[in-house]
């Protein structure tokens, strides 16, 4: 990964192994916090009714699935996505784009 | 000598360990915002139904409860994604 055009004059710092590794680091963290922040509003629609005392086990419940089933989702578009593609350019070899 | 955003120390040369720092902190600062906004987005949904002339007290009220599910909601959500990663990564 090419990160000294993003980091631009930055200079010798941007080579630090040291520097890299933590960027890595924290973008992935970052991709990470994202989502949950993303899934936890995506799941409060669909998991909350009127928010009481204590988060309830169904509520609790709902958001785990919630979860998991976006990320099933997630992967099942991108697979699909893949497999369409494959039987496209298995088929479509002489219509050239 | 207080370092400010943009001062990467002395002699025009980077430390790396101060932009490491600076990097950490605007960090946490962005997901504050970015859960303070969701947050408030969410529980003005959820609390306020016809815009009154003050924040009355079961809206008040409301709006507690609903930052504490929030957050409940938020480690749940958290918790229930880490897990998956390391059931995914367990499988590679």
């Amino acid at each position: 990964m090419d990160s000294s055009s993003a980091a631009g004059d930055l200079g010798a710092a941007v080579n630090d192994p040291q520097l890299q590794h933590f960027i890595e680091v924290e973008t992935q963290k970052q991709r990470f916090q994202q989502l949950v922040h993303q899934m936890t509003e995506l799941c409060w629609e669909k998991c909350m009714d009127k928010p009481g005392p204590k988060l309830d086990s169904r509520a609790e419940t709902c958001f785990v699935n919630c979860v998991e089933r976006f990320i099933d989702t997630s992967q099942f578009i991108l697979n699909r996505l893949e497999q369409t593609q494959k039987s496209k350019s298995a088929f479509s070899e002489n219509l050239s784009d | 000598m207080a370092a400010g955003v943009g001062d990467f120390g002395s002699g025009g040369r980077l430390d790396p360990g101060v932009l490491m720092e600076q990097v950490k902190v605007q960090i946490a600062v962005a997901n504050a915002q970015e859960l303070l906004q969701r947050m408030t987005d969410k529980c003005f949904r959820k609390c306020i139904g016809k815009p009154g002339s003050s924040l009355d007290n079961s809206e008040q009220k409301c709006i507690a409860m609903c930052m504490d599910r929030y957050m409940d909601a938020w480690n749940t959500v958290s918790r229930a994604y880490n897990s998956r990663l390391q059931r995914e990564r367990a499988n590679m």
